[in-house]
């Protein structure tokens, strides 16, 4: 087994860790002076069945496995030999009916795929097609957008800090991860009237603009999460349990992870320092002050570490965002994407034709291709759109994180016990609805 | 941080003379910068490169199926390339059945921060099989399975190239294949039928069930129903 050679200061005062952070074995008998009496194992009621490996399945209908993932294990003992995982059970063919859909038409969708994260997605998908039809989208719209990436960042790690809490056995994070991640639902609810599937964006621009009192609930937000996140981080970080339960599992080195394709804190934890938003960026990224953390050991714990991370530097972007939030129109003035307002289409012929060309054929892009990268929350997220000309795309690909971070579990779960499998597979942020599509 | 620790920094390679990258703006539709990549691609592979192009600021490099292989490993191996990131791999039929099917890698070369689509063209008609990367980049496993699943192309070298998401005994062919009805082949009522006479025992493969040295004491005829996934002499 891969085992990393870390001290972590843990804050409780039991003995019950070595230096290496592990739990200690207590021993069950000891002698008159005091020290361990080694037993001999009990002789086997089966020897015929020494040495035989067992056959697992975990899944698909299993809480532990967020979602409808089915792992099929080979075990020896408790340790797995050997690992195949099964996925498909919640696929439903986004990417054919993609192509039967125009762009506008699509953005539903990219809210049922990794709808943990809808409003990211939205954008991602909104960032392609508009490089599909050569758009410029306005500075307002530009910031609107970084907020929704980076709300949806801190609502995606919430519930994986609340779910993976839940698999490694502490409850309270996940009660105040949810809360706080409810403050952000009802912001988005009072932005675009839906809490999970948002549909936020629209090629060349946005569904709505913020109400007035959006920027008021953001700011306070801004101010009162950190705090929050400063208990969960007291409660869990120094936690014997919890580092118990964590340091030194799913260990990938820098090397193994960028040739198994893993990417966003996966990725990082691992000490790649590459981010989408630094390397490759979008919606002026560049522009914003942030730092993006990168883990040393490639576990469990330093993925952990990561993303706690990763909600604090999206807090100060969110906080930038607010402070440089310009006045100005969010979407474009294009009538070949955007409707002209609907009192011209009575009363002026050209806003009329307009309405009835967008509506009845959709907006219609150049023929050619785009590959458009954001960074979710799960990592390097690309939509890849061929258009031929026609107003419905001829292939809308999705690149989905998850699926290439998950495809990576046999070699991370090898050599490991049973119980850290579940850790491990927390630790990848899986959300079937991305995974199968 | 340990000691002996160097963090693998995406854009290392470029020295600190090169300005920070920024967001790209008013793209063209053609032409713009070309990847230097591709140059140095047409001086290794003069004759495997059959065309580049620059499409929305993207380098797109179709080369010859028959090299794909070699090329992808030289850009990966190459110190003045380094391309060790494979984005995607995936698959493009057009409306237009007369066109080729496209075979895409998308590549990212983290250290020089350069991205390149590299294609092959699989005419109609001819064997839709490419070579596989995953002895480059192990990532490919599960993405040339699902290209295979979903297109029907084969990956020759891939060392376990089965169906990924539809089931093991899907019958219907090839979902994302543009002759693939949207609604599937099969009629609803047919769906039905299959899926109420899936054999839950099937759910485990005959390897699978090889691993508890159960498949051999199992009765012959649920071998043989394994086999077929179906529910059979009912």
């Amino acid at each position: 087994m891969a085992t990393t050679k870390r001290t972590v200061d843990v804050s409780l005062s039991t003995t019950g860790l070595d230096a290496q952070g592990r739990p200690q074995r207590v021993p069950l008998v000891v002698d008159e002076s005091g020290s361990p009496v080694a037993l001999e194992a009990p002789p086997s009621i089966e020897p015929d069945l020494e040495g035989e490996h067992m056959l697992i399945n975990i899944g698909p209908q299993h809480p532990a496995t967020h979602g409808v993932l089915r792992l099929v294990l080979e075990l020896d003992g408790e340790t797995v030999v050997r690992c195949i995982p099964h996925i498909g059970y919640l696929h439903c063919g986004f990417e054919k009916i993609g192509e039967y859909r125009q762009y506008n038409q699509i953005i539903p969708w990219t809210d049922r795929e990794d709808y943990l994260n809808s409003p990211g997605n939205n954008v991602a998908f909104a960032l392609g097609a508009e490089r599909l039809f050569g758009l410029e989208i306005t500075e307002r719209c530009k910031v609107l957008r970084v907020m929704a990436c980076e709300m949806s960042r801190i609502i995606s790690h919430l519930v994986w800090l609340g779910t993976t809490s839940i698999d490694i056995g502490a409850f309270t994070p996940f009660l105040w991860a949810f809360q706080q991640r409810e403050v952000i639902y009802e912001m988005l609810e009072s932005w675009v009237g839906a809490r999970l599937t948002t549909s936020l964006t629209r090629v060349g621009g946005m569904a709505a603009d913020i109400p007035d009192d959006f920027i008021p609930k953001l700011t306070a937000f801004v101010s009162n999460f950190p705090k929050v996140l400063g208990e969960i981080d007291r409660i869990i970080t120094k936690n014997g349990i919890w580092v118990g339960r964590t340091v030194g599992l799913g260990v990938m080195s820098p090397e193994e992870a960028t040739n198994y394709g893993l990417s966003g804190p996966m990725l990082r934890a691992s000490g790649v320092a590459y981010d989408v938003r630094k390397d490759f960026p979008y919606l002026d990224y560049e522009t914003y002050d942030f730092d993006v953390p990168v883990g040393v050991n490639g576990d469990v714990y330093d993925r952990f570490l990561v993303r706690m991370e990763e909600m604090r530097q999206s807090v100060r972007i969110l906080d930038q965002a607010i402070k440089r939030l310009p006045d100005g129109p969010v979407n474009v003035v294009d009538h070949r994407v955007i409707l002209p307002p609907k009192s011209k289409a009575t009363s002026d012929m050209e806003s009329m034709i307009h309405h009835f060309k967008q509506v009845m054929e959709g907006p219609r892009p150049p023929i050619g291709e785009a590959y458009v990268a954001v960074e979710s929350p799960k990592g390097e997220k690309g939509y890849y759109m061929v258009s031929d000309g026609s107003s419905k795309p001829v292939r809308w690909r999705i690149r989905p994180p998850s699926f290439v971070n998950l495809s990576a579990i046999a070699r991370m779960v090898e050599g490991h016990l049973l119980s850290d499998v579940i850790a491990i597979n927390a630790s990848i942020d899986i959300v079937m609805g991305e995974i199968d599509r | 941080m340990s000691k002996g620790f160097t963090p693998v920094i995406a854009g290392s390679a470029l020295g600190n003379s090169v300005a920070a990258p920024v967001s790209p703006k008013n793209i063209p539709n053609r032409g713009g910068e070309m990847n230097p990549s591709v140059d140095a691609l047409r001086r290794q592979f003069s004759n495997a490169v059959r065309r580049a192009d620059v499409v929305w600021g993207e380098t797109t490099v179709i080369v010859d199926g028959a090299r794909v292989h070699d090329i992808i490993e030289w850009l990966h191996d190459d110190v003045s390339e380094r391309y060790d990131y494979l984005s995607d791999v995936t698959a493009v039929e057009f409306r237009d059945l007369e066109q080729p099917i496209e075979v895409v890698w998308h590549l990212r070369s983290l250290p020089f921060r350069r991205f390149l689509r590299v294609k092959v063209l699989l005419e109609k008609g001819a064997p839709m099989d490419v070579p596989s990367v995953w002895d480059i980049y192990k990532g490919a496993d599960w993405l040339e399975r699902e290209c295979y699943d979903m297109f029907g192309i084969t990956f020759a070298g891939h060392p376990d190239l089965r169906r990924l998401l539809m089931w093991e005994q899907y019958k219907e062919g090839y979902p994302l294949r543009k002759d693939f009805p949207l609604r599937g082949r099969f009629s609803r009522s047919e769906q039905l039928r299959q899926a109420l006479a899936a054999n839950p025992e099937a759910r485990y493969s005959k390897e699978e069930l090889s691993i508890a040295d159960a498949f051999e004491d199992l009765p012959e005829d649920m071998r043989r129903r394994l086999g077929t996934g179906e529910r059979t002499g009912e």
